[in-house]
């Protein structure tokens, strides 16, 4: 019987104690961090998670079942771990908060172009939040996505030219124009 | 040095070492640091400046520069809380510091015993200012294995004063060796001992180190004591007939090597005594001390010191090494006794089904190899630091488990093997619901 955490599942070593303890040999934490950053990684991918506090209970880094947690110095490690190899990024100097890229920013930017050129979007004009929360991106992974990340990702494009970001109408919302 | 009730009073040698408990064991070392308080505690202390702070298994040591006769103790048990050391733009500037909580009586004192039975407990931070240059962060990570360590409370306590205070010195308040018997020892394993590769010559000049840390020995030492003393008492004995021979033998060579006898010392008349005092009056402690264990046969002295009598032997030679440890720990160990045969043993413990589910503490690792605890915490460390074991800290203490992220797949998380050990893993805590 797998164990799950919402609809996520568990491998089974996360029942293992020494997986919620730092590591202090070199492999074997070496070994540790991977396992982590994987199962980071695929966690807030499934649960379309973008941002982990480490002030607030983050589910995957406690197990009720074996009664352990990750203190905050394995949490800061392994979420620098994601840093170090861009798929993550800390928002503040105390290391508290920290973006998750599950996809890289090049990442994002190749999906919004691909959403682009599905919906024959071309030459329109979007606001952000119409390509985060509108019906056109339903059912693609733009629905929903965090909006720091969905900034990036079109300022990496408006940076190779292929869109350009303006001021709405409403004080608080841009305007993407595509010229893909 | 200011006089405070504070602190828990601790001994020191004449020659300025601390006096050490049954069972404990020094694990580092802090030279020159203050001990202060926070300025709003209720209860205060006078503070107490440049001193060696030393961390052993069961209380944090304060031995003053100035005033070298003089040490106060801080036990481990008294502690509530130690504040992670955080670093901060503040740190560069100052000396480094750390801090822990204590538990304090409202009369201003270090509780020296169980806090359970004590009301109107206050809680006083003392924090550690860090003078010298050594590794305070070390010096604090092995203050928190020793606080989880709870050495204090596998000691068996010893019973009267008279026996606490001979059994922790091999020397008799007159400066002689005290003897022992010698059927136990003779019967005793050699697995009690550990070793490494060292000269002889080496180990002799390690004497007082030696002496300071061979607990076992000196357990051993008060056991056969008290046989060689019951022995001299009882006539007929014939169950000791045995051991009444080999003791004579045995006072034969400790004479041929200049060591006193308890027995001949508290026989009057005993016409060993003439001899003795010419003999002992030549020859210093430390030899006494190097040529008993000759004389029990744990070293093996043809190589370097002198030619032993091969008839006198009782035990057969057991060549033995000095061994130091990573945390400092220097212990005697015979040769016949390799890692590879520890770590085959802890292997065999922690793949058992209880140690899979629950994982070994260092308890429970003494039990099985039949060492001290302290001794199976340094087994445990070396395995893990090979890559057998991984730890697992946490409210229920530090436990050791089988290493199994080596046997974990990075490109498929879910898969398990059909066989070996994370398979068997699986199946052991699956059991156990």
């Amino acid at each position: 019987m797998m164990q799950k955490l919402g609809d996520f599942k568990l491998p089974a070593f996360f029942n293992y104690p020494p997986y919620f303890t730092l590591q202090p040999v070199r492999d074997t934490r070496e070994k540790q961090i991977q396992l982590w950053k994987e199962l980071i990684l695929d966690y807030c991918r499934t649960q379309k998670v973008f941002l982990i506090l480490l002030e607030e209970e983050f589910p995957l880094f406690s197990n009720p079942v074996i009664e352990r947690s990750l203190n905050n110095e394995a949490r800061e490690t392994f979420l620098s771990a994601l840093v170090s190899e861009g798929r993550a990024e800390w928002l503040d100097k105390g290391h508290r908060k920290c973006l998750i890229l599950w996809h890289r920013i090049q990442d994002w930017a190749d999906i919004i172009l691909g959403f682009v050129k599905d919906n024959g979007l071309e030459d329109s004009v979007m606001t952000v939040e119409e390509i985060r929360l509108g019906i056109e991106s339903r059912g693609t992974e733009l629905h929903g996505m965090d909006r720091t990340i969905l900034m990036r990702a079109l300022k990496l494009l408006e940076h190779k030219g292929k869109v350009a970001i303006f001021k709405g109408t409403s004080a608080d919302d841009e305007g993407v124009k595509f010229s893909v | 040095m200011a006089s405070n009730n504070f602190f828990v009073p601790a001994s020191v040698t004449s020659s300025g070492r601390p006096v050490l408990v049954p069972n404990e064991v020094e694990c580092n070392l802090l030279s020159n640091v203050d001990i202060e308080h926070d300025q709003d505690d209720a209860v205060s202390f006078p503070p107490l400046k440049s001193g060696h702070f030393i961390l052993t298994t069961h209380r944090l040591l304060f031995l003053s520069s100035s005033c070298s006769s003089t040490a106060v103790a801080i036990p481990l048990s008294v502690i509530t809380h130690i504040f992670s050391s955080k670093r901060s733009l503040k740190s560069v500037f100052h000396s480094p510091r750390f801090r822990f909580q204590v538990s304090a009586t409202p009369d201003n004192r270090i509780l020296d015993s169980d806090p359970g039975r004590v009301t109107g407990l206050r809680s006083v931070v003392i924090t550690v200012v860090v003078r010298g240059k050594g590794d305070w962060e070390l010096f604090l990570s092995k203050m928190w294995e020793c606080w989880r360590g709870r050495a204090w409370e596998t000691t068996p306590s010893e019973t009267g004063p008279a026996s606490a205070s001979a059994s922790a010195s091999l020397y008799a308040s007159d400066g002689l060796v005290r003897m022992v018997g010698v059927g136990g020892l003779l019967r005793k394993e050699q697995e009690m001992w550990e070793s490494t590769d060292r000269s002889l010559q080496e180990a002799f000049q390690d004497l007082n180190a030696l002496m300071n840390k061979a607990k076992e020995m000196v357990m051993l030492a008060e056991k056969m004591r008290q046989k060689l003393l019951a022995g001299s008492s009882s006539q007929s004995n014939s169950a000791n007939d045995e051991e009444l021979g080999s003791k004579e033998e045995m006072q034969d060579w400790l004479l041929s090597v200049g060591i006193v006898s308890p027995v001949t010392k508290e026989s009057a008349g005993a016409l060993y005594h003439q001899q003795l005092s010419r003999q002992k009056a030549n020859v210093p402690p430390k030899v006494q001390f190097f040529a008993w264990l000759v004389a029990l046969g744990i070293i093996n002295t043809r190589e370097k010191i002198q030619r032993r009598n091969p008839k006198t032997c009782l035990s057969p030679s057991c060549p033995v090494m000095l061994r130091k440890f990573d945390s400092g720990v220097m212990v005697i160990q015979s040769k016949s006794h390799s890692d590879e045969e520890v770590f085959g043993r802890l292997r065999a413990l922690v793949t058992k089904p209880e140690a899979l589910r629950h994982g070994i503490s260092a308890s429970d690792a003494a039990m099985t190899l039949g060492i001290a605890p302290a001794m199976a915490k340094e087994h445990l460390l070396t395995a893990e630091g090979k890559g057998l074991l991984c730890r697992d800290i946490s409210p229920d203490g530090f436990r050791f488990y089988i290493n199994l992220f080596s046997e974990i797949i990075l490109d498929d998380l879910f898969l398990v093997k059909d066989y070996g050990i994370y398979s068997t893993w699986v199946k052991a805590s699956s059991a156990s619901g």
